[in-house]
């Protein structure tokens, strides 16, 4: 374990450098959405392929990190017109918080989210929380539309500074950096799950919940565990949104992209354990960048979409069954795992 | 508020209600009959809703009948992704987590697609009666959503009738019980099923056409159909249609009044509300088994 945490910080360390050494801004641009996705495959993954439970919400739990931000970024301006001037004065000290800061907010009430959503809908059938999901999405949106605070349907804007106060890095360097290490800590979060007694009993549930419950695993209190979990990563992943882009509004910060990359990239990677979703989002995740560059950005929604739907029908365990087909061998162990 | 704003409240959100359970009957079908949670549904009554759009402008075809006629391709349409859905995955039991990614996939493809060719415009389609309302005293009932929702009671009328009194209708509510008891009086099930998701996808067609008599559509408003269509058939209670028609007019007058009184943004928000009270407090809904 300690050595994976290690080698997983030390690839995205090396992998930062490497993109400072090139140095092209693009490069970050494009670089900080693929790893975003990253994060966000293997957050859902955790829920969806180690638990077999499919969150459609993604994109809910995306914006509330996102959200989250806007809300406190706004909150020293609202606080002087409107507090008395000791709060306004604390408030101005204290803030704008660093962004760490923000993604912890962002996560802890992700996560919180999800641990309600998944208390009142967990104990049903998988595909009722489905369902849920998808509609907490809606629901979400109409709230953050009607909330005139964080600028309604109309949107906030959010001035990102040029250089962080951190060795006086690029703004834009510091969040690719902040990702890059939060998609670190997501795979070394997921594969500890992965590999514990927590992990397998998220398998058990996956593979026959009755079984699961009658042989004494607390499947409630695991699914709800995992719930909150998945959501806290992708609330995270959601936290520096606000400031990468500049301008957020519900529309898009809600979008369907969101949630069909979630499913997407662990299942075209493979959903049986951590490398899956980092494979499907890097292979994805370019590709996007890539089509939505050459050909249009609409293309490349179809484009994954297609590919979604290939996968599914076509190749169900994913890239990373193909190599269990070339080396028989690994197949035993597949199933000794228990996956499918 | 006057007596005359709350009473017209009540008739649109009767009116819009009869006109949900039409889209609502298809999901009773697909997910209450027969366990396929096709959340695609409601992108298949966007489609729906495009093709008439495109034979009442290219072809001036009257809305109402263009629903009609779609109803055979949807179907065709319909038993083609049953088996898709059948090799793919209830041949192997996979309809869980690779089923749902599926529909959720087909969903995404149906918008983009609607969005490349059409753009994010509204459309809408014309007819001589559309614009013209009947008044009885201070009662406005206009027509472009009272013919949608009579066809809407005829379509589910007719289905009721079909599923309760032919052979063929009494199979689909039996695959559902007992697949294998249906084995034995020598009737496929998997024929069965796929002539219910034909029907089923067939009346997502008609629904679409009767959807842009009522509004303008454009390709991402069937996202707020999921809700309200899921909504509906879980609080009816699964396989039961008339408790699908039950509960379609209770959140069609909810959702009136409630964007009558409140305004319209916040309509979106009752049927997740009805959705996850239902889920919590009685998930066998009004009329369930």
């Amino acid at each position: 374990m300690p050595l994976f945490s290690l080698l997983a910080l030390i690839v995205a360390a090396a992998l930062f450098a490497a993109f400072l050494a090139i140095g092209n801004e693009y490069l970050f641009f494009a670089g900080y959405v693929v790893v975003q996705y990253v994060v966000i495959a293997t957050a859902w993954n955790i829920l969806g392929g180690y638990c077999g439970y499919v969150n459609f919400g993604t994109g809910a739990f995306f914006a509330v990190g996102a959200y989250a931000t806007v809300a406190l970024h706004k909150l020293p301006n609202y606080s002087e017109n409107n507090f008395p001037p000791v709060v306004a004065e604390m408030i101005a000290a204290i803030f704008p918080l660093p962004i760490p800061i923000l993604i912890l907010v962002g996560g802890l009430l992700s996560g919180i989210i999800g641990l309600l959503m998944g208390y009142l809908t967990l104990r049903l059938r998988g595909v009722f929380f489905a369902i849920a999901t998808l509609a907490l999405a809606v629901v979400l949106q109409t709230l953050v539309v009607n909330w005139d605070y964080v600028g309604g349907s109309r949107g906030a804007t959010i001035l990102r500074p040029q250089t962080t106060s951190l060795f006086g890095m690029d703004y834009i360097h510091y969040l690719f950096g902040l990702m890059l290490l939060l998609a670190a800590i997501g795979i070394i979060i997921a594969r500890g799950i992965e590999r514990s007694t927590f992990g397998y009993g998220l398998a058990s549930i996956r593979d026959d919940e009755l079984a699961a419950e009658a042989a004494g695993v607390p499947t409630l209190r695991l699914k709800l565990a995992c719930t909150a979990i998945s959501g806290a990563l992708m609330g995270m992943a959601g936290a520096p949104f606000p400031y990468y882009v500049g301008y957020v509004e519900p529309n898009s910060t809600f979008s369907l992209i969101y949630a069909v990359n979630a499913i997407a990239m662990p299942m075209v990677g493979g959903t049986a354990g951590w490398l899956g979703p980092l494979l499907g989002s890097l292979t994805l995740g370019t590709l996007q960048q890539i089509a939505s560059v050459t050909i249009s950005s609409e293309a490349s929604l179809l484009l994954i979409g297609v590919i979604l739907v290939a996968f599914v029908v076509l190749a169900p365990r994913g890239m990373l069954g193909w190599f269990d087909r070339l080396r028989p061998r690994r197949r035993g162990m597949v199933a000794a795992g228990g996956g499918h | 508020m006057s007596v005359e704003f709350l009473v017209n409240a009540l008739a649109a959100g009767l009116l819009i209600g009869c006109f949900y359970a039409a889209v609502t009957i298809g999901i009773s079908i697909s997910f209450g009959f027969l366990d396929i949670a096709n959340i695609s549904h409601p992108a298949f009554v966007i489609a729906g809703s495009y093709a008439a759009y495109l034979l009442n402008q290219g072809a001036g075809i009257d809305p109402l009948l263009s629903g009609l006629l779609l109803t055979i391709p949807f179907f065709l349409l319909g038993c083609l992704f049953y088996d898709i859905y059948f090799h793919a995955f209830e041949q192997h039991g996979r309809e869980g987590l690779s089923g749902l990614a599926f529909f959720f996939g087909l969903m995404f493809i149906i918008e983009v697609v609607l969005i490349m060719i059409f753009g994010v415009d509204f459309r809408y389609v014309e007819a001589g009666y559309l614009n013209s309302t009947w008044r009885l005293g201070f009662l406005d009932l206009p027509l472009r959503l009272l013919i949608p929702s009579l066809v809407a009671v005829l379509l589910f009328v007719a289905l009721q009738l079909f599923l309760s009194t032919t052979f063929q209708g009494r199979a689909i509510i039996a695959v559902s019980q007992d697949p294998s008891a249906l084995s034995l009086l020598s009737i496929r099930p998997r024929r069965i099923k796929r002539l219910a998701f034909g029907l089923s996808v067939a009346s997502a067609g008609l629904a679409g056409a009767l959807l842009i008599m009522i509004q303008p559509v454009e390709p991402s408003i069937g996202r707020e159909y999921i809700g309200r269509v899921f909504a509906i058939c879980v609080l009816g209670g699964m396989g039961s249609l008339p408790g699908t028609l039950i509960a379609a007019l209770l959140l069609g007058v909810i959702e009136s009044l409630t964007s009558s009184y409140y305004g319209p943004a916040w309509a979106p928000a009752v049927s997740f509300t009805f959705l996850l009270a239902t889920l919590t407090l009685r998930p066998r809904g009004l009329l369930g088994r």
